[in-house]
C-alpha cells in the first residue's frame, strides 16, 4: 500500500475564489445545478450551498460582523470529504460499493452503488448525496484517477493560496503543526487543527486548520461512528423480543394447557 | 454546542420517504404476523388454527409488498441484487455489522419461510389441493420447526429496521438505542390488531381471538412505556419534536393509537366484542402515524 495521502486545508489563507470548486467540477465532469440556471442563495457569496452529488468541493463564507458592521471578520473554508480512517459511509454500505484505496482514501464505485442512501445517513459530515445523472451516491474521490497517474488532485493544484495542500498525511501533519505554532506566535491564539490526529474517527485524511469552534464552520464537534449503536440497539431489540414473546406465550400457553387438561380422560 | 444539541445535526437526510415508511409498516406487519402465527401454532389450542393460518396469509403478501417498496426506493432499482451479491466479484455480499446488509439477507430468508408457510396454511385449510404442503404446517414436526425458525426471522425483520435507523448519524434515529426495541413492539401490536380486525370482519369467534386481544392490550401498554423511554433517552434532541411531528406523536400516536385503545379495552371489561374492530383499527392507525413521525421528522431536522 502506498503511503496515506490527503488534504490539509489552512482556512486562514483561503480567499474564497472558488477555483477549487471549478477545478473539481471540470476534472470530474460534474454537471451544473439546475442546468446552469442557478439562483442566488442570499447567504453571503455562497451559492453552492452544500456538498452533494454534483458539488464535491464547497467554499463556505462565514461572516462574523458586529451589528453596525464596524468590526468583524470573514471565515472562509473549502469543505470536502474528510476521507476518514474509520469511515462511517464505508462501514454501513451494504453493496461493497464504497472502498478504501491504496492511498488510504475512501472512494464510491459508481458502477456498484445502487442508490440505497445508507451512506448519506451515516456520514457525520453530510458530505454524500445522490448524483441525479448517475442515480448513485457520489462524493470527492480525492481525484483517485489523477493520483493513480501520479498527479495531485485538481482542487489543490488549482488553489492559488496554498490553502488546500496535498501530500502524505505525515508530512501534512508536520506542516500544519508548524503553521499553528506560527499563528500562535503572531497572536492568533485561536488556531487549532481539526481532525489531524487519531482521536477523531481514527484521523481525518482531509483535516483543517480552524480559528473558531467547529460548529461555526458547519463541522460536528464530536463526530461518531454509526455502529456505536449496533450492540446496544440489538440488545434492546432482543429485550423487546423477549418481552413480546413472554406476553404472547403467557396469553396463549394458559389456554393450550387448560385445553390439554380438559382433553385428558 | 452553538445551539445544536448533538453532533448528529451535521449529517444529511437520506431522503427515505413514503416507500421506506410504508416498507417499515408492511415489513413490520409481515414479520409480526408470522411471529404471532407461529406463537399461536406452537402454544395455542387447535380451535385457533384458523387464526394462526391468518397470520401466515398476512405475512407473505406483506413481505412481497415490502421488498417491492424497498426495491422501488433504490435510485437504481435494477441493481437491487447488489445487496446480496458483490457486483464486481459475484461473491456473496454480507457485512454482519451493517444492518442494511444483514437485513437484506434476513428479508430473503424470511421471504422463503413466509412463502412456504403461506402454502402450508393454504393446504391446511384445503384451499389448494396439494396435500403434501400440509406437512410444512404445524402441528407436524417439520411444520413446528419451520414455524419456529421462520418466527425468528420474522421477528428479526420486524426489528432490524429500528436498529438500521440507529446505526446512522441522523438526529433522533441515532440519538437513542431504543428504536429497534420500539419497532419490535410496534410490529407485534400492529400485527395482532390486523389479525383481530380481519378475524372479526370474517365473524370468527374462536377463543384465541380474545387471547390475541388481551395480548394486544398488554403489548400497546409496553409500547407506551418504550415510547416514553425513547423520548427520555433523546435528551436535548427531543426538541426536534417541538413541532407538528410532536403534535402528531402526542395526539395521533399516544392519544389515538395507544391510550384510546387501552381505555376501550379495559372499559369493555375484556368482554366488549363490539369494541374489538374499533380498538384494532385505532392501533393500526396510531402505529402507522408513529412510523411516519420517526421516518420523516428525523429528515426535516
Amino acid at each position: 500500500m502506498a503511503e496515506p495521502m490527503g488534504f490539509y486545508t489552512d482556512t486562514t489563507v483561503c480567499i474564497g475564489c472558488k477555483a477549487c470548486e471549478v477545478a473539481c467540477k471540470e476534472w470530474n465532469q460534474l454537471p451544473a445545478t439546475n442546468g446552469g440556471k442557478n439562483t442566488l442563495s442570499g447567504d453571503s457569496y455562497d451559492n453552492t450551498r452544500r456538498l452533494d452529488g454534483i458539488h464535491w468541493r464547497h467554499v463556505k463564507f462565514i461572516e462574523q460582523f458586529t451589528d453596525d458592521r464596524k468590526d468583524g471578520r470573514w471565515l472562509l473554508m473549502s469543505d470536502v470529504c474528510k476521507h476518514c480512517v474509520h469511515a462511517a459511509c464505508l462501514e454501513v454500505c451494504p453493496t461493497g460499493a464504497i472502498i478504501r484505496t491504496e492511498f488510504d482514501t475512501v472512494v464510491i464505485q459508481s458502477d456498484a452503488c445502487n442508490g440505497c442512501r445508507d451512506c448519506i445517513a451515516a456520514c457525520p459530515f453530510g458530505v454524500i448525496e445522490i448524483n441525479p445523472v448517475s442515480g448513485t451516491a457520489q462524493k470527492c474521490t480525492l481525484c483517485y484517477d489523477r493520483m493513480q497517474g501520479g498527479l495531485e488532485p485538481a482542487c489543490s493544484k488549482a488553489c492559488p493560496t496554498q490553502s488546500i495542500q496535498f501530500g502524505t498525511i505525515n508530512e501534512l501533519r508536520g506542516r500544519a503543526q508548524k503553521r499553528v505554532e506560527q499563528l500562535h506566535q503572531t497572536g492568533e491564539k485561536r488556531a487549532y487543527l481539526y481532525g489531524a490526529d487519531e482521536k477523531m474517527l481514527g484521523g481525518l485524511n482531509s483535516f483543517y486548520l480552524l480559528v473558531d469552534k467547529p460548529e461555526v464552520y458547519g463541522l460536528p464537534p464530536d463526530p461518531k461512528m454509526p455502529t456505536r449503536n449496533l450492540i446496544s440497539g440489538t440488545m434492546f431489540s432482543l429485550l423487546g423480543v423477549l418481552l413480546v414473546s413472554l406476553i404472547g406465550i403467557f396469553n396463549f400457553r394458559n389456554r393450550g394447557a387448560s385445553e390439554r387438561e380438559e382433553a385428558r380422560p | 454546542m452553538n445551539g445544536v444539541p448533538s453532533s448528529t445535526y451535521f449529517s444529511g437526510p437520506p431522503e427515505w420517504r413514503w416507500f421506506v415508511a410504508l416498507y417499515f409498516f408492511f415489513g413490520g406487519l409481515a414479520g409480526g404476523s408470522y411471529f404471532l402465527a407461529s406463537l399461536i401454532a406452537l402454544f395455542g389450542r387447535s380451535e385457533d388454527r384458523p387464526l394462526s393460518r391468518l397470520g401466515y396469509y398476512i405475512a407473505f403478501p406483506c413481505v412481497v409488498l415490502g421488498v417491492l417498496l424497498l426495491i422501488l426506493d433504490l435510485q437504481r432499482p435494477l441493481r437491487f441484487w447488489h445487496m446480496l451479491i458483490e457486483s464486481n466479484t459475484y461473491q456473496p455480499m454480507f457485512k454482519p455489522w451493517s444492518p442494511m446488509s444483514n437485513g437484506s439477507w434476513a428479508l430473503l430468508l424470511f421471504g422463503i419461510f413466509a412463502f412456504v408457510s403461506f402454502l402450508g396454511a393454504l393446504a391446511d385449510a384445503k384451499h389448494i389441493p396439494w396435500a403434501v404442503w400440509r406437512k410444512v404446517h404445524p402441528p407436524s414436526l417439520l411444520g413446528r420447526f419451520i414455524a419456529a425458525i421462520g418466527g425468528i426471522f420474522g421477528v428479526y425483520v420486524s426489528g432490524y429496521t429500528g436498529v438500521l435507523l440507529a446505526v446512522t448519524n441522523r438526529p433522533i434515529w441515532s440519538d437513542t438505542p431504543l428504536l429497534g426495541m420500539l419497532f419490535v413492539v410496534m410490529a407485534a401490536s400492529t400485527s395482532a390488531a390486523l389479525m383481530i380486525l380481519l378475524a372479526k370482519k370474517s365473524r370468527w369467534t374462536m377463543p384465541g381471538l380474545l387471547d390475541l386481544q388481551r395480548m394486544d392490550a398488554c403489548v400497546i401498554s409496553l409500547e407506551l412505556i418504550v415510547l416514553i423511554a425513547v423520548m427520555m433517552s433523546l435528551g436535548p434532541v427531543l426538541r426536534a419534536w417541538l413541532n407538528v411531528w410532536g403534535l402528531l406523536l402526542l395526539f395521533g400516536v399516544i392519544g389515538l393509537g395507544i391510550l384510546l385503545p387501552m381505555a376501550l379495552y379495559w372499559r369493555s371489561g375484556k368482554r366488549g366484542e363490539h369494541n374489538m374492530i374499533t380498538t384494532a383499527a385505532l392501533v393500526l392507525v396510531g402505529n402507522f402515524i408513529l412510523r411516519l413521525v420517526i421516518v420523516f421528522s428525523a429528515q426535516g431536522v
